[in-house]
């Protein structure tokens, strides 16, 4: 008989406890928060075996549920914001959580977009609700349904029909807090037909501080508009930061999303698109650059549920010492789906010796008229290429940071936003200064 | 003035550069010529500072300082200048991104200021239009794209542009048809200096008629078998390398 005795964790038992002690005080209906909770309860927190966290075992990272952080003090913000520097140089509205608690705003908000605070969207059951959840192959996943019972802060954007936003909107996420604690933010970002937008999403945090944020981020994109998502994970160095992002695109969309992690003790970052209107381009990259024993997971599903759309999924990662890169993507192509063209790829960059890559695509084809591929490498730098560039007079240590840009560059290099562009190329810059 | 005394240097257990002498004095072009294989490249990487090569025995001197001793960074501050056989593709590297960052690296380990932007591309253009290089060629990732010509063309570009104090062209030739090879030898003829030497490797005759050389080396199975001036490129010619092969063996 096998064993079937679920041995709870430390960190699951106090998670079942927080949430009992919670409840009560969080806004919006108990009862979704409980069935997700239970859905969570019944599996416990992810290890190993789990298939979908082979690489990344969430039971092993996460000892302790951390308690969410009181409301930061008016100093405790004011601090935090001077401290920010995340596309600092970059004009945007910017919305700014502190340890998971939205804090006051400042900055002008774009004419015409609505913005609602999502406890009070919440407590008023807010029409727009109803585009949570929207992406049926988030459902069930551990770490979104945390979010969803845990959820306490966030904010609901909606750019309305045929809305062009030139200037982006900056959300920020700054974690000041010098004790651990968790956060559970939610954004939903509802683009209407023919609408545009940059969104600019930065975690910053201290180094040293155990803090778990749990950030979710939907976005809902209505037909023939654009989104363009820019994300840095900028964590603490001791932070466990786990994120989501779902997507539901309508038709004629062009989404982009990329995802650039520095920081984080370990995070694991996943995306859950679904295409449900035909002629939709998506565009899911990802770079990552590790050092030390860091650990990232990007772990994405691309729904093709419709027919004539194309999608790109491009993930780097630079990976020094013996930091730890996953990269598990899988497009379905539902029978229905025809026409369907579909390309992913994960480049690893080897940079230390106990370095390693776990790289885990996968195409699951239902329909027979499809181009889809998928292609994965993992290597040290060119030694010829290095003896070249030395043979001209670079250094060693600027000869591995020219080829590392240009590993890199592939996936900055389609940021049409010119600012958000050149700010990860100083984030890129900044990381290789760092390494020497 | 450069000296290379009893090189010996093997590879995963091959010997390939056996007890090789040569001098090359400041002002000289000294021409290398030798059959495929006879090791002519392995000596231009074990010059400029490749790793893979074991260095037996022997000693590459210039100006008496013994550069094997330095890594490649190091002797390329130091003067050295190898124009590649095969010059690499760097993509997203672009071309002046490229020429800056080795230029002011150089700069910097000889202790001189860093050059600015629009000095450097002045210097470039300068180059290129000798070398007739046309500018959107130098917004593109290095190499990237280039026909082998156009790559040779950056090689002697580069070269032009970092002054060496001694320069090792490694078949510059090949790949070039004669519009080309004239271009080409006509940009190395302009960097002839009395304070420059030049290390001429080609497999025939034709470049030396472009770029007549002072001194001719014939180098098979590793040695440089015999010595002499430009009228031993012509003898080379007419006859082949039958006869040193069977002096190298000796
Ligand atoms: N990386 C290597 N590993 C093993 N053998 C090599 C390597 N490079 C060159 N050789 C061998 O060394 C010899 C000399 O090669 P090379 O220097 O390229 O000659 P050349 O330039 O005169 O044609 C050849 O026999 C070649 O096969
Ligand atoms: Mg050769």
């Amino acid at each position: 008989m096998a064993e079937i005795t679920q041995i709870r964790t430390a960190a699951e038992t106090g998670l079942a406890a927080l949430f009992e002690r919670l409840k009560g005080g969080l806004p919006g209906d108990v009862a979704v928060r409980e069935a997700a909770l239970s859905g969570f309860a019944t599996m416990g927190l992810p290890h190993r075996r789990v298939e979908e966290f082979k690489y990344t075992d969430l039971r092993a990272l996460m000892r302790d549920a951390a308690h969410p952080a009181e409301a930061p003090s008016p100093d405790e913000t004011t601090k935090a914001f001077a401290e920010a520097k995340a596309f600092a140089e970059i004009d945007a509205a910017r919305l700014t959580f502190v340890n998971g608690h939205r804090a006051p705003h400042s900055s002008e908000l774009p004419a015409g977009i609505e913005v609602v605070t999502m406890p009070d969207a919440m407590a008023s059951g807010h029409p727009l609700l109803g585009f949570l959840n929207a992406v049926a192959i988030a459902r069930g996943n551990p770490i979104y349904d945390l979010n969803t019972a845990f959820l306490a802060d966030g904010v609901v954007i909606r750019v309305p029909a045929g809305l062009a936003v030139e200037r982006p909107i900056h959300l920020r996420f700054l974690a000041a807090a010098s004790a651990p604690f968790s956060t559970a933010t939610r954004i939903l970002v509802i683009v209407e037909e023919g609408a545009s937008l940059t969104l600019l999403e930065s975690h910053e945090g201290r180094d040293g501080v155990a803090y778990q944020p749990n950030d979710v981020i939907e976005f809902v994109v209505g037909d023939r508009a654009k989104v363009a998502h820019l994300r840095l994970n900028a964590e603490g160095s001791e932070s466990l930061a786990l994120s989501t992002v779902t997507a539901k695109l309508g038709a004629e969309v062009v989404f982009n999303s990329l995802n650039v992690v520095v920081g984080g003790a370990a995070s694991r970052h996943q995306v859950f698109a679904t295409f449900a209107g035909e002629g939709t381009n998506a565009r899911i990259d990802g770079a990552n650059m590790l050092k030390g024993r860091q650990h990232s997971d990007a772990t994405l599903v691309v729904d093709h549920a419709v027919p004539h759309c194309t999608s790109r999924e491009m993930f780097k990662s630079v990976l020094d010492d013996s930091s730890v890169g996953v990269f598990q993507g899988k497009i379905i192509v539902r029978p229905y789906a025809q026409k369907t063209d579909g390309a992913m790829k994960s480049n690893a960059l080897l940079l230390g010796e106990g370095a390693t890559m776990n790289n885990k695509p996968e195409l699951e084809i239902f329909a027979d008229d499809v181009v889809c591929g998928h292609g994965a490498t993992c290597g040290a730098l060119d030694a010829d290429l290095l003896f070249y560039l030395k043979s001209r007079g670079l250094p060693q240590a600027l000869a591995q940071s020219l080829l590392i840009q240009a590993f890199l560059g592939e996936a900055v290099e389609s940021v049409e936003h010119e600012g958000a562009r050149e700010s990860l190329i100083g984030v890129i810059e900044g990381w290789l200064a760092a390494r020497g | 003035m450069i000296e290379i005394k009893n090189l010996v240097v093997q590879i995963e257990d091959n010997r390939i550069l056996n007890g090789l002498d040569l001098k090359v004095a400041d002002g000289e072009v000294a021409a290398i010529m030798g059959p495929n294989g006879s090791g002519k490249s392995t000596l231009s990487y074990v010059i400029a500072g490749k790793e893979d090569y074991e260095v037996l025995d022997g000693e590459v001197l210039l100006d008496g300082e013994n550069i094997l001793e330095m890594d490649a960074a190091e002797r390329a501050a130091a003067g050295v200048f190898l124009a590649f056989q095969y010059p690499l593709e760097i993509p997203g590297v672009g071309t002046m991104t490229f020429l800056k960052a080795a230029l002011n690296a150089q700069r910097k380990a000889r202790g001189e200021e860093p050059l600015s932007t629009p000095e450097l591309i002045k210097r470039v253009n300068a180059a290129g239009e000798v070398l007739e290089i046309k500018r959107d060629f130098l917004k593109r990732a290095l190499n990237v794209g280039f026909s082998g010509g156009e790559k040779k063309r950056m090689e002697i570009l580069q070269m032009a542009l970092l002054e060496p104090r001694f320069c090792i062209l490694d078949e510059t030739d090949s790949g070039l048809d004669i519009d080309a090879l004239r271009i080409v030898s006509d940009g190395v003829n302009k960097l002839r200096d009395p304070g420059r030497s030049f290390l001429v490797i080609t497999h025939y005759q034709r470049l030396l008629n472009h770029i007549v050389p002072d001194t001719v080396h014939v180098m098979s199975a590793g040695r440089i078998v015999k010595s002499g001036g430009k009228e031993l490129a012509l003898e080379l010619e007419a006859n082949g390398y039958a006869d040193y092969r069977q002096l190298a063996a000796e």
